[in-house]
């Protein structure tokens, strides 16, 4: 077919097109003036990559069936991203995360069943050589493992981190999975199952079952790795897991052969690994320290260890105390998401701007539940994102504020980080809210946040403890303002 | 090789060799270094505003599975593997459609910001 060539020619062309497209989105997607175009340019190249993928296969491929798949997921994808809201962005991205990595295992496995039925019945069974070649070589045979791998862990972890973020899902471990041993012996097991379907298994119908076997030990590893790690910690798991989304679609690049999905995966894969390091650094710790030491669990008995001194407030003297500061700084935390409180922030910043006083926001790197999770908080209650610093940035401020307003944040102002040196959280950099002059830590109670550990802010000479749920303080404080304006 | 691009490789290399598949694996491993490379480049300096959209949108191009799963429906699959392909299909435009809107919705947030210069609450 002299005129297919040339389609696939041009395909490929379009191909290049898309993948120019991706840089470029994503390099635009790193500054907020052109973020949003650069998002834009990403959706575009892949909408020509797909548009030339459906001429390409058109004629050969029941159309039906494309537009069944492209129309059910479109519809979908529209509904869940127009109806979620902006606090629930963490679980969504999870679980269109897991959806990415259960289609490169999917498109792996059809590739398999392909195989498993285009080689014919031997009358001798074939040597290990014979099944690779007849299955497409040693490359194919490592790429469709590693898709398959890949892929399910990625579903599945993402499905444990959907489940741990939108509080679904509060177990740290179902029966043995989520201990450590049993993820080595798992991991140990789909490196085995792999080896066995992509080589010993290779031709004829073991390929099938060891594939449906690598699968399951996959999936329960993906459960395995993710379930131990605590809620806090998301912000490296999500970042991790994207990671892991892209790999599994350049390894289905290379099922394929097909150069878009490799680079699109690697543009991905090494996107999410840099965030990763981002959000480690944040915490002063090391990836396998999050992702293996799991201390929160550890360390959370001598949490309860007495506070002593603590002075409790009302959100009518936090009212009083602003209308007469100058400077004020919010230091948000998950607390704000969980409450909801984003417009409310908002709306008490608002108050204070008009009679006179400074507001700004310093933003932790891992404060909520995903790497820039306060950001798009703040942005939803149009909080001018000038407003909002970053800690290397308003830590020399804290000592000229009058007042901080803490709101369900934790770990990321405590001291102890920079005082004890034997502290789980030592040298993690944090917050300098205790040198302002007043403190106001609204919390629902002194309980620990993910590091388990004592704060000693919260008894603090400086420091006022408002326990109640962000949003409520926060509408106490602004009626209290409007009252007395 | 009953995928589409194989075509290419077996009406250009010689086919008794049984090593046309090599080729390509070598060249995908060239693009592959490369593009983790521009990759690693291009998300260095992103500021931390940006990186919950800059996630979601990588996360919507990885979706890029949904090219490779059009090609799972070509008429050489048996019926178990146009029903994974379909699939695929539908979870990974799931991924990319969604993906791709609700980085826009998060990033229109930012634009209305920038241009009303912070101006007063919304009601």
């Amino acid at each position: 077919m002299p005129g297919r060539l040339w389609d696939l020619e041009l395909v490929e062309l379009v191909y290049m097109v898309a993948a120019f497209c991706f840089v470029l989105g994503l390099k635009r997607l790193g500054a907020v003036r052109t973020a949003r175009s650069g998002n834009l340019l990403a959706s575009l190249g892949m909408l020509f990559a797909v548009v030339a993928t459906v001429y390409l296969v058109f004629g050969e491929a029941s159309l039906v069936l494309l537009l069944v798949g492209l129309v059910l997921g479109g519809a979908a994808g529209v509904v869940l991203a127009r109806r979620v809201p902006m606090t629930a962005m963490p679980e969504l991205v999870a679980f269109f995360n897991g959806l990415g990595g259960a289609a490169s295992m999917l498109v792996a496995l059809a590739e398999i069943a392909a195989y498993t039925r285009a080689i014919p019945a031997v009358d001798a069974a074939p040597t290990m050589a014979e099944g690779v070649g007849a299955l497409g070589g040693v490359p194919f045979s490592v790429a469709v493992v590693v898709s398959i791998l890949i892929g399910a862990l990625t579903l599945s972890g993402s499905l444990v981190a959907y489940g741990k973020l939108s509080g679904r899902l509060k177990v740290d471990r179902i029966g043995l999975l989520g201990s450590r041993p049993v993820n080595g012996v798992l991991f140990a097991l789909a490196l085995g199952l792999g080896a066995w379907a992509g080589f010993a298994a290779a031709a004829g119908w073991p390929l099938s079952i060891a594939a449906l076997l690598l699968v399951l030990a996959s999936l329960a590893l993906g459960l395995g790795l993710v379930l131990p790690i605590g809620g806090a910690d998301m912000p490296v798991v999500i970042s991790l897991l994207n990671s892991y989304s892209g790999v599994a679609a350049s390894a289905t690049g290379f099922v394929l052969e097909n150069n878009l999905l490799i680079v699109a995966g690697a543009l991905v894969g090494a996107s999410g690994l840099i965030l990763t390091q981002v959000m480690c650094r944040a915490m002063n710790r090391s990836l396998s320290n999050v992702l293996f030491a799991g201390y929160g669990a550890a360390a959370a008995t001598e949490a309860d260890t007495g506070y002593t001194g603590v002075k409790s407030t009302t959100p009518e003297e936090l009212a009083l105390l602003l209308q007469g500061a100058q400077s004020v700084i919010i230091v948000p935390g998950y607390g704000l998401a969980v409450a909801q409180a984003q417009h409310k922030v908002r709306e008490l910043a608002g108050i204070l701007e008009k009679s006179g006083a400074e507001v700004r926001y310093a933003i932790h790197p891992v404060a909520g539940r995903m790497p820039g999770h306060m950001n798009v908080l703040l942005a939803e209650a149009d909080v001018p994102y000038e407003q909002l610093f970053e800690l290397d940035q308003i830590n020399g401020d804290f000592a000229q504020a009058d007042v901080v307003v803490v709101l369900g944040a934790n770990d990321v102002c405590n001291p102890a980080a920079t005082r004890d040196p034997k502290s789980p959280i030592a040298g993690m950099p944090v917050l300098h809210v205790w040198e302002a002059r007043t403190v106001v830590v609204v919390k629902r109670s002194l309980a620990a946040g993910y590091a388990g550990i004592k704060n000693p802010l919260f008894e603090g000479e400086n420091t006022l403890m408002l326990f109640a749920d962000a949003k409520a303080a926060l509408e106490g404080a602004i009626a209290e303002l409007k009252a007395n304006a | 090789m009953t995928t589409i691009s194989s075509v290419v490789v077996q009406t250009s290399a010689a086919p008794e060799l049984g090593v046309a598949d090599l080729p390509f694996a070598l060249v995908g491993l060239w693009v592959l270094l490369l593009a983790v490379f521009v990759g690693f480049e291009l998300i260095t300096k992103v500021p931390p505003t940006l990186h919950t959209p800059l996630m979601s949108g990588a996360n919507a191009i990885s979706g890029i599975t949904l090219v490779g799963a059009l090609c799972c429906t070509g008429a050489d699959y048996p019926f178990l593997g146009k029903a994974l392909g379909v699939l695929a299909i539908a979870l990974s435009t799931v991924n990319v459609v969604g993906g791709f809107l609700v980085t826009d919705r998060m990033l229109a947030m930012f634009q209305t910001k920038a241009k009303k210069d912070g101006r007063g609450p919304k009601a």
